[in-house]
């Protein structure tokens, strides 16, 4: 579905992305774990066109997208939800989901979809009309999903959905998560938490200091003694 | 009493002026970060455009207004594009300063073409009547002046909070990234923003014109900065808090007139500038806001 070609990003003259390749299938959960300032945001934007690579290609669906602006990614079906929510705080629920589905036109489609969401996230109906800057953390993060998922993505990017979360909310999001995969929607989830990103992903690459080191089925990655003792905190 | 009301009516028209220009540059704030310093200019292009559409094409007020404002919208995408959009990336003192450079050239180019002279504005272009409620005289040109504004505002709010574009400009202005993760067009919302806001200067021109019956190139530089003081009062980026700054920013200057200060008429404005940026440098409406992380 999706595959990345050796790419390089840069930051100025910082090289953040050193010949990054990575594919995702159709269906799966693939997960990118890796430490603060890896590079797993860089190639979340580079994906969604925020970043331009300097070279190499992005392949979505058989077609080339490295460099395309994000108003074409997103309709390509490609949606993000970026680090730290970026919800719209200025505007109510309601509104920042319509915003998720700006490029769409068939109203009869986003209707249905408003009402897929707010059976995905009860509370978000129960504060359609509230200003989304008031929510708690929870239900930021849930909003920004429901508002990329208004774009009806094919494939999903998931940028820290856990972060600054307590425990047990992480675990509703990861439910939420499997959920909206079982629909039909590719995932590729970005991570700090790799326990509970390998928990549910089908495959994982490890991200450091912008170039993949390690990539794999996630339950040969959880059990990689390397990897443990990296990531996960291991004994 | 009723030369107090009188007085209050004038700078309720005079502040709804204002309120119109404020609007303009508010708007660009929010979205762009930019005090776009040529706005009053875009007001003054505004008002000569008004000025030919009826000596010269011979048209009523309201197709005047409407021609005005479709010029001036055209006018503010181009000065955006050409001038501004090449700065987005640089620091924020050199688009200031490009915008105060874009101003007299807008000033000086308007008197290289058509001469320095003043006009006198056609104001019986618009059978009005003065209206006489409890002995207090009204003038045709007040109450025009007011309803046009006060639909503008009316039309401006409805197309930020229920249409598409507007839902779109509120979306740029507090995230871009985040906006364009939704496939949002930044440029062309901006080029939106930018023309909205100009309409409305242009608008503010014809009915200038109208109030005060004279027109010249170097109008737009005190309602320009006046206009602008009303949006920092409002609170610079909030559509109204513009509004309401402008009709306050007035409806200050006449009750300083009319307790026999007209000469300091226009310093009010900065004294008041001065005031709200020491006791309360956000503005009325504004507030710090604190987003959750």
């Amino acid at each position: 579905m999706l595959k990345v070609n050796d790419i390089n990003v840069y930051y100025g003259n910082i090289h953040a992305l050193k010949g990054v390749s990575l594919d995702i299938n159709q269906g799966e959960i693939v997960t990118l774990i890796g430490a603060n300032g890896a590079g797993k945001s860089t190639l979340l934007k580079t994906l969604s066109g925020l970043l331009k690579p300097k070279t190499g290609e992005i392949v979505f669906e058989g077609e080339h997208v490295a460099g395309k602006v994000p108003q074409l990614i997103v309709k390509r079906g490609i949606s993000q939800v970026p680090e730290g929510r970026r919800v719209f705080a200025n505007m109510s629920v309601e509104e920042n989901l319509e915003l998720g589905a700006f490029l769409r036109k068939d109203k009869k489609g986003i209707q249905e979809d408003f009402e897929k969401i707010y059976q995905l996230f009860p509370r978000l109906l129960e504060r359609k009309k509230q200003l989304s800057g008031t929510l708690s953390g929870g239900e930021q993060q849930m909003l920004a999903m429901g508002r990329a998922l208004m774009a009806r993505p094919r494939l999903l990017l998931l940028d820290e959905p856990s972060m600054g979360l307590a425990p047990l909310l992480v675990k509703t999001i990861f439910q939420i998560i499997e959920e909206i995969n079982k629909t039909g929607t590719t995932i590729l989830l970005v991570e700090q938490n790799a326990n509970m990103a390998l928990s549910i992903a089908d495959r994982a690459y490890v991200i450091e200091t912008g170039k993949i080191v390690a990539s794999g089925l996630a339950e040969e990655l959880s059990a990689s003694d390397q990897i443990r003792k990296a990531y996960l905190g291991g004994h | 009493m009723e030369q107090l009301i009188q007085q209050l009516v004038n700078g309720i028209s005079l502040g709804s002026i204002y309120a119109l220009i404020a609007l303009g540059y508010t708007m660009v704030y929010g979205i762009v970060k930019l005090i776009n310093f040529a706005h009053g200019d875009v007001f003054m292009v505004g008002a000569f455009i008004g000025f030919y559409s009826i000596t010269v094409l011979h048209l009523g007020f309201f197709p005047a207004l409407l021609i005005s404002m479709v010029a001036c919208a055209i006018f503010g995408v181009l000065i955006e594009r050409i001038a501004y959009k090449p700065l987005r990336n640089a620091t924020r003192i050199a688009a200031l300063i490009t915008a105060i450079g874009v101003s007299l050239f807008i000033e000086y180019g308007t008197i290289y073409i058509r001469g320095a002279q003043p006009e006198a504005y056609p104001s019986n272009i618009v059978p009005l009547k003065s209206l006489e409620i409890f002995g207090v005289k009204i003038s045709g040109q007040s109450i025009l002046i007011l309803a046009v504004s006060l639909c503008l505002m009316i039309i401006l709010q409805f197309i930020v909070h229920k249409t598409k574009i507007g839902k779109a400009m509120r979306a740029v202005s507090h995230d871009q990234d985040a906006a364009k993760l939704m496939g949002i067009n930044v440029n062309n919302t901006i080029s939106a923003t930018f023309a909205i806001g100009s309409a409305l200067a242009g608008a503010a021109g014809v009915v200038f014109g109208m109030y005060y019956t004279k027109i010249e190139p170097l109008m737009g530089i005190i309602p320009g900065l006046k206009a602008f003081v009303a949006a920092v009062l409002g609170g610079i980026g909030i559509i109204p808090g513009a509004m309401a700054g402008g009709l306050l920013l007035g409806v200050i200057e006449a009750l300083v007139s009319a307790a026999g200060g007209s000469l300091f008429r226009d310093a009010v404005a900065f004294v008041v500038l001065i005031l709200i940026l020491i006791f309360r440098p956000a503005g009325l409406f504004g507030k710090n806001v604190r987003e959750k992380v």
